[in-house]
């Protein structure tokens, strides 16, 4: 998968996390927390996603890389480039 | 011979679940959904632990658990469990306070609290706005230093009266106190202020059915009746439990059983490291409960304005410690009006009084002293609710009580313990895998993860870590 098609992966799992918001405007360089209502079970969910859709093994360690879209597409090229796209 | 309600059972699970509180159910049906082979064993022949209703003769239907929880039950109702659940949750508006110190009404947010700390007792709003972000702020990776009594000190000093509104309801809540870590209480406090409190419209039975659907539907095997005695290890790893003779394997438990009983009782001390050991030893339990079950009857009426949820007491001044005697002075009552069951063509209104108590108050009575103190129990809680419900005990035409004792049957939790341990039990919870793989805890533990919002939260906390673990 390339970096857009992993953005576009978070994305649809957002959306399926915070139903209601509108995720068209998200700005990939802020937090999410500062754009948007997620709280920590959120965060887990996103994890848990993760893993049943593609596999991704996220450790507890290594959730703070999951704070902004940015950090998030660069924490998991390495782990997500091998796969194909959907 | 006795019914095998083991029957069917196959030789070896992915997961075993242990006890189906709130917290193992949401567990068996996220591990079920993923696809894992899980069983779920209960010792008592219902589901849903302390989440729990009776039935009496006449038809009324008690709920035990169902006074009220945050608003945060509707999302994880929908994400963990189905849309079905999650759309029954409803509102409670009518929440009462009455003591000597002050008499009101709220809807128990943020912006009626703001009102009413601003109008009835004087506080600037730079004062109340700066407490709630202080609490809303709070996480578990804070500060533990703090007390929730300092907190208070640091806003409102001097004023129990403040203190009275702000703790009464979190210690019914979960038996916490004013000696507990300040963040056990922002958590949790801030969850109920985001949007006040709710309740499940259908009742416990409902609920718990949907469930156990929902869990079906996910290929969970569920057993009823069916005690787990031990948890077999072998070379630092989870192999078998055992439920009277028979031992079915599995690559991982998930105990929903009582943290202590798991580590001392089904798995052995001597399994573990000292550090632990010692760690689980220190972990104090929370206080147990006492109820008293009332209904009124059939043609009776009580008007809404009764109120929902009525914190009450006589007690002058607020102390954590007088929520716990057995010399009661402090109730909330539960009313649950026709609509708490909508498809019940018997439109019953029914009053819950509960009160936090001691196990050592209740546990060495003799049959009769032990009949006799729940008596007591029910005619004082009687005449208190006159106050509310006029001519109460004309009206009342059945009325029950539940003791710590009664927790302790039916859960087998220590010392009948109604919101599992005080906060330094979630680390060990959270350390058990590291002693034993495969061995996870899922239950009320920390005072943060209890009540049915927490216990069903944490239960997703520990299915992700079992996934994980499974799937490697
Ligand atoms: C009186 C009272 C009122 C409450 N009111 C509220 C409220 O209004 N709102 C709220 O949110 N929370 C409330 N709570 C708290 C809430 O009910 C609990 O925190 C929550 O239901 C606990 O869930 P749990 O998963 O920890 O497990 P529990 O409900 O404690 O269940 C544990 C299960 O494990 C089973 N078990 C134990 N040992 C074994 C074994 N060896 N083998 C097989 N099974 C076993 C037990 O039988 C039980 O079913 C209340 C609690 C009490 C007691």
């Amino acid at each position: 998968m390339t970096p857009a098609e992993i953005r576009a992966a978070i994305i649809e799992i957002l959306e399926t996390i915070a139903p209601d918001e509108d995720l068209s405007n998200l700005d990939d360089a802020k937090e999410f927390r500062d754009q948007m209502e997620l709280d920590s079970m959120d965060f887990l969910d996103i994890v848990m996603e993760l893993r049943k859709r593609y596999r991704v093994q996220v450790p507890e360690e290594d959730y703070a890389n999951l704070v902004s879209m940015q950090s998030t597409v660069s924490y998991l090229e390495p782990k997500m480039a091998d796969l194909p796209a959907e | 011979m006795p019914r095998d309600f083991l029957k069917g059972v196959k030789q070896k699970y992915d997961v075993i679940v242990i006890g189906s509180g709130l917290a193992g159910l949401t567990s068996a049906n996220i591990l079920g959904r993923a696809g894992y082979d899980v069983l779920l064993l209960e010792q008592h022949y219902k589901l849903g632990g302390m989440a729990t209703w009776f039935k009496r003769p006449k038809g009324h239907i008690f709920d035990v658990s169902l006074h009220g929880f945050p608003y945060g039950m509707m999302k994880s109702c929908r994400r963990y469990w189905c849309q079905e659940i999650a759309d029954r949750i409803v509102p409670l508006r009518g929440v009462l306070f009455d003591n000597p110190q002050f008499t009101l009404k709220t809807t128990y947010d943020r912006e009626s609290f703001t009102e009413l700390l601003q109008s009835k007792f004087g506080v600037e709003a730079a004062t109340i706005r700066e407490f709630f972000d202080t609490a809303r702020g709070m996480n578990f990776y804070d500060d533990q230093q703090l007390t929730t009594k300092e907190l208070f000190e640091r806003f409102f000093p001097g004023r129990n009266d403040i203190t009275r509104l702000l703790m009464e309801p979190i210690t019914y809540a979960n038996g916490s106190t004013l000696e507990d870590p300040a963040i056990t209480y922002g958590i949790v406090f801030s969850n109920f202020m985001s949007k006040g409190v709710y309740t499940f419209q259908g009742g416990t039975d409902l609920m718990i059915g949907l469930m156990k659907d929902e869990l079906e539907k996910n290929g969970v095997d569920i057993r009823i009746k069916s005690p787990v005695d031990k948890i077999s290890t072998e070379n630092g790893r989870v192999k078998s439990v055992h439920v009277g003779d028979r031992e079915i394997e599995c690559r991982s438990v998930v105990s929903n059983a009582n943290l202590l009983t798991t580590i001392f009782k089904m798995v052995g001390e001597e399994q573990f490291d000292k550090d632990f050991v010692e760690d689980a030893k220190a972990v104090r339990v929370n206080n147990s409960s006492t109820q008293v079950y009332m209904a009124l009857g059939p043609d009776d009426h009580l008007d809404r304005d009764t109120g929902d949820l009525l914190f009450t007491s006589t007690a002058e001044n607020f102390e954590t410690d007088l929520l716990l005697s057995r010399d009661v002075t402090s109730r909330t009552f539960s009313v649950y009006y026709p609509d708490t069951r909508p498809h019940d063509k018997r439109q019953r209104h029914l009053i819950v009084s509960s009160t936090n108590a001691r196990w050592e108050d209740w546990a060495d009575l003799d049959d009769e002293a032990y009949e006799a103190s729940k008596q007591d129990l029910i005619e004082t809680t009687i005449d208190a609710l006159d106050k509310y419900v006029p001519n109460a005990r004309e009206r009342v035409i059945f009325s029950e009580a539940a003791t710590p004792r009664t927790f302790y049957h039916y859960t087998r939790h220590h010392h009948g313990a109604s919101f599992g341990t005080k906060f330094e039990g979630l680390p060990v919870s959270q350390a058990l895998p590291t002693q034993i793989s495969g061995l996870f805890h899922a239950g009320s533990v920390g005072i943060i993860m209890s009540g049915w919002l927490g216990a069903i939260n944490y239960g997703v906390i520990v299915s992700n870590e079992v996934d994980q673990l499974l799937m490697k």
